[in-house]
């Protein structure tokens, strides 16, 4: 489905911060992949240059074969590669209804719109047509973030720290949506970045990226317990990858 | 049926939704001459005699009755400044839509000056809808100046919705306003400027009665070389409140003056103005073009949403 060979990616302020540094991965199809680490180890830098937000230094991202480093936001998401934001986005005037009809590029019915709505635990009703605007709450607008991604519907659906600003009670419903995604996964994949147990627990795959490499990767059941346990165990995946949120 | 050409027709959809004779009380002009003219049992409609335009007198207490007044002009150089008073009856609840659209296919500038001034009567409520539309490839201008004057009266309410969304070459729009007790003006105003275009809006507002109220909200965008000034100057001269926003995106070499003005004068006003100016988010584009959208859509979409 999705292969990074050898990405890099620096930035140019102050004598060039490399962020990413020789990045080897492939996120198979059928999957459901969790990207984690500590903050700041180049998670959401690795999302964005999926998404095409931003380029790499060097190396090469292929899509189904294809190579598509050099492709736009537009090209990629139209060849089935869908984003959802960390911090979503405001539009002023902009309705709920108009945003998810855009994401799916079809002229859907109020009632097919709705739909994605209930699946992230919103009242469809109550939402269709409000305003994509700072009237709803951050947990409002992340729920509707991921509605869009849902409605996309595409090969490949990238979640930048879906659970990030969305409180407890709505993440056992967030859970249930992943859940149901990966009943549903035929031959697309899912990747998600994330820091909670709970979302690592769902995954098929889990890659581990700490100050821009690539510790470690692997099935679920191979990584997590390293994760998970004592100070021992995460050395053991690498050199202590996690040990700043463990502390 | 109106015997109108299909250029008329046309502006005359695009101003007033209209596609046929409306129902209701109203007027139609075309090229300086009222071209039909309908009054109903509650709403009158008398030509003026001392200077072009029109009387509208709705009776007290008339109910969901609507009154249209669209104008169409499809020869060029045709200058016209046009009265209009409403004197809208205590209790009454009605519907006016106003609106002028220019086609201007000659050498020589074309403007519509309508004078609009409304009596509003105790507790009597309407809506007044008014467009703006040009067209036509000539090199001549097309040039709307509405000044418009409400006086409202206790217990009343009015909401405007001025829009002017293309073509307009020039347009200066002065609106003022008086408010007794206990009324309330709602303004949405929506505007597109492009090319050369010049848009000049000026709102004041005297809120004069104990608990009135008024909320001014302006949506615009400024492209290629135009150029958009709002300028609103509330007045409280008594326990009230009011709000006034001005909303707008600049694009390509577009500019925009907002100058807010607030003036108390009774220690119990309570008066707040907002303006944001800035280009379309990259963020906003982003999200849209993750959604297969090119960056050209994307664009389109994010000004179709904040101008509707």
């Amino acid at each position: 489905m999705l292969e990074l060979q050898h990405v890099s990616f620096e930035v140019n302020d102050d004598g060039g911060k490399e962020i990413l540094r020789d990045i080897t991965l492939t996120i198979p199809t059928g999957n459901l992949t969790v990207i984690t680490g500590p903050n700041g180890g180049g998670k959401s830098t690795l999302a964005k240059l999926i998404a095409g937000i931003i380029r790499p230094t060097s190396g090469k991202i292929l899509f189904d074969g294809e190579d598509i480093t050099d492709m736009s936001i537009t090209e990629r998401a139209r060849k089935g590669i869908g984003f959802a934001f960390q911090q979503p986005v405001r539009f002023k005037g902009i309705q709920v209804f108009d945003l998810i009809r855009l994401a799916t590029g079809t002229k859907l019915s109020t009632v097919d719109a709705c739909k994605y709505l209930s699946a992230v635990g919103l009242c469809a009703r109550e939402y269709i047509n409000r305003e994509v605007n700072s009237s709803l709450s951050g947990g409002e607008l992340k729920r509707i973030e991921i509605a869009t991604v849902l409605a996309k519907a595409s090969k490949l659906s990238v979640f930048d720290e879906p659970e990030a600003g969305i409180d407890l009670w709505s993440f056992q419903n967030l859970i249930e949506v992943f859940e149901d995604m990966r009943k549903n996964i035929s031959d697309s994949s899912i990747l998600i970045i994330s820091h909670q147990e709970r979302i690592l627990n769902i995954a098929d795959e889990i890659i581990v990226l700490k100050d821009g490499k690539l510790e470690c990767m692997g099935p679920k059941d191979e990584i997590l317990p390293k994760l998970n346990g004592t100070d021992s165990s995460i050395k053991g995946c690498g050199k202590g990858i996690l040990k700043k949120e463990v502390e | 049926m109106l015997n109108l050409d299909a250029v008329s027709d046309r502006l005359l959809e695009e101003v007033a939704d209209l596609h046929k004779v409306p129902v209701g009380a109203f007027n139609i002009r075309a090229n300086g001459e009222a071209v039909a003219r309908n009054s109903t049992a509650n709403i009158e409609i008398v030509p003026k005699t001392e200077a072009s335009g029109i009387d509208i007198r709705i009776k007290p207490g008339t109910k969901n009755e609507s009154v249209h007044i669209p104008v169409v002009m499809t020869a060029s150089g045709i200058k016209e400044i046009v009265y209009n008073d409403f004197y809208i009856g205590e209790g009454s609840d009605v519907v006016i839509v106003a609106g002028c659209g220019i086609d201007n296919c000659g050498p020589k500038d074309s403007e519509h000056d309508g004078i609009h001034r409304f009596f509003v009567g105790k507790g009597a409520k309407v809506k007044y809808v008014e467009k703006h539309y040009g067209s036509g490839e000539g090199t001549g201008k097309r040039i709307l100046n509405p000044g418009t004057e409400v006086y409202m009266e206790e217990d009343s309410f009015m909401e405007m919705e001025m829009v002017q969304i293309k073509g307009v070459d020039d347009t200066v729009r002065d609106t003022k306003a008086e408010l007794a007790a206990g009324a309330k003006l709602v303004v949405r105003e929506r505007l597109m400027t492009h090319g050369q275009q010049n848009a000049v809006s000026n709102y004041r507002v005297d809120l004069n009665g104990d608990g009135s109220s008024c909320d001014v909200v302006s949506r615009s965008v400024a492209r290629d070389d135009s150029y958009q000034k709002f300028d609103a100057v509330l007045t409280g001269n008594a326990p009230c409140s009011g709000h006034t926003e001005c909303d707008a995106i600049i694009m390509d070499n577009g500019r925009i003056l907002a100058v807010p003005g607030l003036e108390a004068n009774d220690v119990d006003a309570a008066l707040v103005h907002e303006a944001a100016i800035g280009k379309i988010a990259g963020d906003q584009l982003i999200k849209l073009m993750t959604f297969g959208l090119t960056e050209q859509e994307a664009e389109e979409q994010i000004i179709n949403g904040f101008l509707k």
